[in-house]
């Protein structure tokens, strides 16, 4: 009975390219190769996978512990500076977790001045003199990403208890709640869809984390699949552990979907009412301050007061034409990616507007799969097809023409782009999505029965209305592959440096105060959707 | 020949039947009311005239001509209607006059203007051309709506519940209004509504529908 149309087949085509980088890796388990993986699973695997998830239960306790405290201040609680300090909470995020990583290694190692101040102060002259917290462990790793992460689940815990009816804490207190056991048997109940959908976002990321625990020197999959692509120059081998990697993405991925439809049901149920402020005193409220400011500043403002401090030094040395050249690469590639995303956002929505169902759902569905892809996994996906086309491209030339034309996809900008969209293109077919679905139907009847053909009527009515989201689409997305390091490490062209490899490179060389520079531009651009988010998440509980 | 001619239409959504069989006539410049409770699936009838939504079975024919049978369903482009519906659905980037040109684009520019400016006379808002559809009262976009619509001489009007978003008291002088519009242009005319007054003040003759079903037509007298 129901018909497919060509639009239809072409989103199920476009969707498999861009899920083809996660079937892949998947496909590869099946594929026979040497002795490495075995080799790797006898030997190490077992201790990187140990601690891939000492990592993820690590960092989702301690962002945990950040993040709902100071979200249920800030929703519920009056506190000095709360005006200030509930977006002050969302600056971390804007901080790439290698760049506070680097900095804070700098500052707390051996010869970091906090330890050397120390030596002097107490007359200790080495290391067995005293015990120092070892920022570069597994512990370090794990307070650093929950120092960069926690304002995932800051932002989703505070709206839900924004969003939690009044009525409810009423009725709680009358059956006897301090606002304590209220907060505990009510608020935080309501919220735990919210908050589990929070912490898998944040194990998502902890997954995905490659620079912070390459510097760190803490061995996970996701280190693994690079150094066992680099190391042993085996892609096979680091295909298949990514598929492991895949594995614990899907599993948190199942959860966050799962929690989120949780989520959107108790939010149905409950209504928007004026939410009375509980009041802390004396040492709540002292505890409370100390909690906010101590993620405030150590989670952003001296972190970035370094990098400043480090820019200013250093601006002669920083500012020269390798960083002129590297923010051309940046802007170059994530304007391309941005724009293209886009393009493939406008379409998935033009057919899921136009012809409804599920044939149409489904592919928009699966190509945002890609955003939970770690980096280093991506990379792994993309290259081994593209590598597979341009060998096929270079034997027909050679076959007709007899010229060998090199690597055409896999070698150049092409692979890194083609990334950007893989992990990106979510971003911007939620937001398409979301602005499409703010338009009545009716347009639609009006627009049809007025004479216009749907590809017209979607360019005539739809896409003006919906400007608005494509801009904050292009520009999310831009941000985004300015900031974006694994995928772009593995992936580019020789010689080809953006933002965040110079950063990267620089950093690794222990020459932090020249990544100094190119670091702040990524940090201001990573300000501005948090601004936006911050903005609209205000308006929406004025 | 009838005005519109529907056959046996029948509508699921998923399991639940929506429309059973559902067969009516129209004659050429009447008015006529689909009327019944919510969710009786009078909103839907109107969605399959108008190319919105595909039945399941049965035919549809404009003005003796098939749009919809088991091998033709022509789209709602191509049906020659106007439809107006009960948010007014005025596009909010356009301005009044770009509303009503909307879907005379095909004509050259002076006799597209002239066009509009003859609908605004004849709902009777000829100062409005500039302006957008938020300036406007629930009323008056109401009426420019019917001015977009009608700009294209469609053979056949459809509204749904065009009238439910207009306070109490000036309703049934717009209602007035509308059908001295229709009746001076020899509009042929379905409306639906789930109210009783609305209904005999607009139309010449009544359909009334119970869940998915035509149960009951009657001829009020003009």
């Amino acid at each position: 009975m129901y018909k497919c149309s060509a639009n239809q087949i072409g989103i199920w085509i476009l969707s498999l390219i861009l899920i083809s980088p996660i079937i892949v890796p998947i496909a590869q388990i099946f594929i026979p190769e040497g002795q490495i993986f075995e080799h790797l699973w006898q030997t190490v695997l077992p201790t990187y996978t140990l601690n891939t998830l000492i990592m993820i239960i690590g960092v989702c306790l301690l962002s945990a512990f950040f993040a709902i405290p100071s979200a249920w201040f800030m929703a519920r609680c009056d506190i000095p500076g709360k005006k200030h300090l509930q977006w002050l909470l969302l600056l971390p995020l804007a901080m790439p977790s290698y760049v506070v990583a680097y900095i804070y290694t700098d500052l707390f190692d051996y010869a970091g001045p906090i330890q050397t101040a120390l030596r002097n102060i107490f007359g200790w002259s080495s290391p067995n003199d005293y015990w120092f917290f070892d920022i570069r462990s597994l512990y370090g790793g794990i307070l650093i990403l929950s120092l960069a992460l926690y304002p995932y689940l800051y932002l989703l815990a505070r709206a839900s208890f924004l969003e939690q009816s009044q009525n409810m804490v009423d009725v709680s207190r009358i059956h006897g709640c301090t606002p304590w056991s209220s907060f505990r048997r009510i608020s935080l109940p309501l919220a735990r869809p919210a908050i589990v959908v929070g912490l898998s976002l944040i194990a998502m990321e902890t997954v995905a984390d490659f620079a912070t625990m390459n510097y760190f020197a803490i061995n996970t999959l996701t280190t693994a699949v690079y150094d066992v692509w680099l190391g042993y120059g085996s892609l096979n081998a680091a295909a298949k552990i990514a598929a492991m990697v895949l594995l614990i993405i899907f599993v948190l991925l199942g959860i966050e979907r799962i929690s989120r439809r949780r989520q959107q049901q108790i939010q149905r149920s409950m209504g928007l009412d004026n939410l009375q402020k509980h009041k802390l005193k004396g040492w709540e409220k002292i505890g409370a301050l100390s909690l906010c400011w101590f993620l405030v500043i150590f989670g952003f403002g001296l972190p970035f007061f370094i990098l400043l401090e480090y820019a200013w030094n250093y601006w002669g040395n920083s500012w020269n034409q390798q960083f002129l050249l590297s923010t051309w690469h940046s802007l170059m590639i994530a304007s391309i990616a941005a724009l293209l995303t886009l393009l493939v956002a406008v379409i998935f929505g033009f057919v899921n507007r136009v012809y409804p169902g599920r044939l149409s759902r489904i592919p928009a569905r699966i190509s945002t799969m890609g955003y939970a892809m770690p980096g280093t996994i991506l990379a792994v996906g993309v290259l081994i097809p593209l590598t597979v086309i341009d060998h096929c491209f270079n034997n027909v030339s050679e076959y007709f023409w007899n010229d060998h034309v090199g690597l055409i996809l896999s070698g150049t900008i092409f692979a890194v782009i083609f990334a950007y969209v893989v992990r990106f293109s979510s971003i911007s077919i939620g937001t398409i999505e979301s602005s499409l679905s703010k338009l009545p139907e009716n347009y639609d009847g009006a627009s049809r029965t007025l004479g216009c053909p749907p590809l017209k009527m979607f360019i005539t009515v739809h896409l003006p209305l919906i400007r608005k989201g494509c801009l904050v689409a292009t520009l999310l997305v831009f941000i985004e592959a300015m900031k974006e390091l694994p995928a772009v490490l593995l992936l580019r062209p020789f010689n080809f440096e953006t933002l965040a490899t110079t950063v990267f490179q620089y950093v690794s060389d222990e020459m932090l105060q020249y990544a100094a520079l190119p670091a702040i531009i990524l940090v201001l651009a990573g300000l501005i959707p948090l601004l936006i988010i911050n903005r609209s998440l205000e308006r929406s509980h004025s | 020949m009838n005005a519109l001619s529907v056959k046996n239409i029948s509508y699921a959504y998923g399991k639940t039947q929506i429309l059973k069989n559902v067969s009516f006539d129209v004659s050429q410049d009447k008015i006529v009311c689909l009327l019944g409770a919510s969710g009786c699936g009078k909103t839907t009838t109107l969605r399959t005239i108008a190319g919105l939504i595909k039945p399941s079975s049965g035919s549809i024919a404009i003005d003796g001509n098939t749009v919809f049978d088991y091998g033709t369903c022509m789209p709602p482009e191509k049906r020659g209607l106007g439809m107006v519906f009960q948010d007014h659905s005025l596009f909010p980037h356009l301005t009044v006059s770009g509303n009503i040109e909307f879907g005379i684009k095909h004509i050259a520019k002076k006799a597209r203007q002239q066009r509009m400016f003859e609908m605004l006379e004849l709902v009777q808002m000829p100062d409005v051309a500039k302006r957008y559809p938020h300036e406007l009262s629930g009323g008056q976009q109401q009426r420019i709506a019917i001015a977009r619509a009608m700009a294209r001489q469609p053979k056949l009007m459809l509204l749904d519940e065009p009238f439910s978003n207009i306070d109490h008291q000036t309703r049934f002088q717009i209602i007035a209004k509308v059908k001295s519009i229709f009746k001076a242009q020899g509009v042929t005319a379905i409306f639906v509504t789930h109210n009783e007054d609305e209904a005999s003040a607009f139309a010449d003759r009544l359909v009334r529908f119970n869940q998915g079903e035509v149960c009951e037509a009657t001829q009020f007298k003009t």
